[in-house]
């Protein structure tokens, strides 16, 4: 098992490198500059060249690659333009934040996801299984950021059960009660579809097992109902919805961008978005290849879980 | 087994209750509201930085100018430049020398001394290369002081700006926050992180900065302007419009910014008070004269005709703008010309200007932006501005980009592009704009921003003699003179001046909107 995770990893190292690439080139293709962004209307060709001399823009598109990747390595992630501090502060503070706020959502979407699509599973055809499927299809359907407005005009306006945005009280202490009713909110409004698709694949990834002859013998020799569900049959089905839910986690974290921008999150999707109109590349670069790195170790974790409940997946 | 049974039952039901069961837990706090005497902004973002010389955008002036104090500022309501920590100045005759007397007994927030040394400070800092704090920049908006050729320390009391040429626009530029003045020592102690540890002479002095939640000021009781009402202001940055209207209609901001036109409704009620002023603003469309239809005067003309503004303000901007008439926004009073009427909507006589021009249905590439400073509603703006036009014969192909893409595309030029393009700017002194973008000097390949290649000696004559005449009423004549010959040579299509917009609850009073799009907020009370 260990000589599996190091291999994996070690094969990890190029898709990074491949990503600080990518992520280098489109920033570098994409129309408009730092310094046109900061100057708006006063971006004289003049000004502009200024600026980009100042910012440290006008070396060559290669060594500006490999100073920027050589003091990545030594854990300097540059200044933000924008905001005026260090790349790294600031991603690893917005991070944080997406983190609590896509964490809860993924355990939302996990829990309720496997639990609905035992239930409809069980109940093929039934009455839980329509009202599920019609539930699930509803949420499914729902764009999250709409959702996250509706939620907040209903629940923040007019009951005035939550508060609007943001992720801590402005005065007040900052414990995990004012934490969770700023979380509540935007944790459901993320975890909606999400939980939808678990759902879908729970329930069929049940159906085929709930087929299989050693189940057929369970019930034979006469275990309960619920525990030929919920112990054997759902146990052996989680080998085919762990992947799943790896996937789910990628989604969970692009779905938080919008969330984070609706419900005034302080995460690392709002910044990207910020960072990206504002042209500040390093926090972009910087931004992107943190989450893609911590994206690609969970996908690694995910693989590890599985091949821990299925050892015949390890290579 | 039965208890084995229960027991994962039990587990279930209790980890549902710890996801669901919160839910029910949270809601005391939300309703609380802000506490008296503490007022929270909705900003429209994260402020960039603190220090008013490396800054550019509205959003935070409006911080700024709460914290700092210019040697001169805008007289309540206008935009004309009034004392504040200079108290007197005098202009040699050449227009050349500045010599401002500083006001006596003015401390910064951190305890050092404001005088003579400290103003030479501030501008050497951002103009002179060589100045030991100079890397504390970038100051991207050090050119509005590029006519500085030296700072003189004359006595402590005493400071001597000399230009290198006479330059009208010096004494608002000095009133725009670029020309903030911030303590040395405050510099000195904290160099390039001086934009997070901001220390100047204002009102309100800085208290904390949680990023991505808010910048906290506190009232300082030895204003010399007289201590705020307010003990404490929270600009708070929320860059959704629609959150920011929730916010105030939940009660989590007293005061919004930027209101957007389709919200308005929401606080016709008596809870509410409603802000409008109009600025220092003007949205226009930029025309290709060099090449293609708009290389004709009658053509350019035409389309100033065909649009229908009125229309435009009052529908797709819901009021929240003013039918522009010429190049010079009405907020410089002093320096507009009230004769000026708007071209009205006329499709016929656009369609008669047409004619005469012998153009049948000419082609016309029209840029439009997604978004950006100033530019209000571009693509709603831009779709009604193509019907317009298309309702009197031009066939009009819209393509659209992105902000930055978008001046990227413009401001080289649209030759060999585009006919046409949207366009918005916000000054704060009446030579900016037409200088920078209406003389035969500022084409393009000049380094301005004259990007439909408009050329009239008479305007550029007109523009240089207003640039170095230093007596506010001759530089108003000539700005007169200059907005009558370039709304007949129309070189745009004169849309709009914007209305600054804000909200503030009843518990708020003494709040008014000042025609820079600044936000002053030391007469502010809240209940």
């Amino acid at each position: 098992m260990g000589r599996y995770i190091v291999k994996r990893l070690i094969s990890a190292i190029p898709v990074l490198f491949g990503i600080t690439l990518i992520v280098f080139l489109i920033m570098a293709m994409i129309p408009g500059d730092p310094a046109t962004a900061i100057l708006g209307s006063y971006a004289t060709p003049e000004n502009v060249a200024k600026l980009n001399r100042d910012l440290g823009l006008d070396a060559p598109l290669w060594q500006r690659y490999f100073i920027w990747l050589g003091n990545m390595l030594t854990g300097d992630f540059g200044q933000s333009f924008a905001l005026n501090r260090p790349v790294l502060d600031e991603v690893l503070e917005r991070f944080q934040a997406t983190l609590i706020l896509a964490g809860t959502a993924f355990v939302l979407c996990s829990v309720f996801g496997i639990i609905a699509g035992v239930i409809s599973a069980a109940n093929q055809y039934g009455f839980a299984d329509k009202a599920i499927t019609f539930v699930v299809l509803l949420g499914i359907s729902i764009p999250s950021f709409f959702l996250g407005m509706m939620m907040i005009l209903w629940f923040s306006v007019n009951l005035r059960w939550f508060p609007v945005s943001g992720m801590w009280p402005i005065y007040g202490d900052r414990d995990l009660g004012a934490l969770l009713s700023h979380l509540t909110l935007p944790a459901i409004a993320l975890a909606v579809v999400a939980t939808g698709v678990v759902a879908r694949l729970s329930r069929s990834a049940m159906l085929e097992v709930l087929r299989q002859d050693y189940i057929r013998t369970a019930r034979a020799k006469g275990v309960h109902e619920r525990g030929v569900i919920w112990r054997h049959a759902l146990r052996a089905a989680m080998v085919s919805i762990i992947p799943v839910l790896g996937i789910q986690a990628g989604f969970v974290l692009s779905g938080a961008v919008y969330i984070e921008i609706v419900f005034q999150w302080p995460g690392v999707g709002r910044m990207l978005v910020d960072a990206i109109l504002t042209r500040d590349i390093l926090l972009v670069q910087g931004g992107v290849v943190f989450v893609a790195a911590c994206y690609v170790l969970f996908n690694i974790a995910v693989d590890v879980a599985q091949s821990l409940l299925d050892p015949r997946i390890k290579t | 087994m039965a208890l084995k049974q229960w027991t994962r039952r039990a587990a279930l039901i209790a980890a549902l209750a710890a996801t669901t069961g919160l839910t029910a837990l949270a809601p005391a706090p939300a309703t609380a509201q802000t506490p008296p005497g503490v007022l929270i902004v909705g900003q429209i973002a994260e402020p960039k930085a603190l220090d008013p010389a490396a800054v550019t955008a509205v959003n935070d002036f409006r911080i700024l100018m709460n914290l700092y104090d210019g040697l001169v500022r805008y007289k309540d309501g206008t935009l004309e430049v009034e004392p504040a920590l200079a108290t007197e100045w005098q202009i040699s005759e050449d227009g050349t020398e500045y010599t401002f007397t500083l006001r006596e007994g003015v401390t910064f927030h951190d305890g050092s001394a404001f005088d003579a040394e400290a103003v030479k400070f501030n501008f050497d800092r951002m103009l002179n290369e060589d100045h030991p704090y100079h890397d504390t920049g970038p100051f991207p908006l050090a050119f509005f002081f590029s006519a500085v050729e030296e700072v003189t320390v004359v006595d402590p009391q005493t400071v001597k700006f000399t230009l290198n040429a006479p330059y009208a626009p010096f004494l608002s530029n000095l009133a725009y926050p670029t020309g903030l003045i911030v303590s040395p020592a405050a510099v000195e102690q904290h160099g390039a992180d001086f934009g997070r540890n901001p220390s100047g002479t204002g009102a309100f002095t800085f208290a904390e900065w949680r990023s991505n939640e808010a910048v906290v000021v506190e009232a300082n009781p030895d204003y010399w302007d007289g201590a705020p009402d307010l003990q404490a202001v929270v600009f708070r940055p929320i860059t959704d419009a629609n959150t920011r209207t929730a916010e105030m209609l939940a009660g989590g901001i007293d005061l919004m910014v930027e209101v957007p036109p389709v919200s308005l409704s929401e606080f016709q009620g008596d809870g509410y008070t409603l802000h409008e002023q109009a600025g220092p603003h003007v949205w226009f469309l930029i025309l290709n004269a060099k090449e293609g239809p708009f290389a004709e005067k009658a053509v350019r003309q035409a389309a100033n005709y065909a649009v229908n503004k009125t229309a435009l303000v009052e529908n797709v901007l819901e009021g929240t703008a003013e039918v522009a008439a010429g190049p010079t926004p009405p907020a410089f009073a002093w320096a507009y010309n009230e004769s000026l009427e708007p071209y009205p909507y006329d499709p016929d006589k656009a369609r008669d200007l047409l004619a005469e021009a012998g153009m049948e249905a000419p082609e016309v590439t029209f840029y439009v932006t997604e978004g950006g400073s100033g530019m209000l509603d571009p693509i709603a703006m831009g779709t009604a501005i193509q019907a317009d036009l298309e309702a009197v014969g031009f066939d009009v192909s819209i393509e659209t980009y992105e902000w930055n893409t978008f001046l990227g595309n413009v401001n080289p030029g649209l030759e060999g592009k585009a006919d046409m393009a949207e366009m918005a700017w916000m000054t704060n002194d009446p030579d900016t704009l037409p200088y920078l973008a209406l003389r035969t000097d500022a084409w393009p390949d000049a380094g301005g921003f004259n990007s439909g290649y408009y050329s009239n000696p008479e305007v550029d004559r007109l523009l240089e003699e207003a640039r170095v005449a230093t007596d506010q009423d001759t530089r108003a004549e000539l700005y007169k003179e200059m907005q009558e010959i370039v709304q007949e040579d129309a070189p745009w299509v004169f849309v709009a001046n914007w209305k600054q917009n804000a909200v503030t609850s009843d518990r708020v009073e003494n709040f008014t909107l000042q025609p820079s799009f600044f936000l002053l907020l030391d007469d502010v009370v809240k209940n």
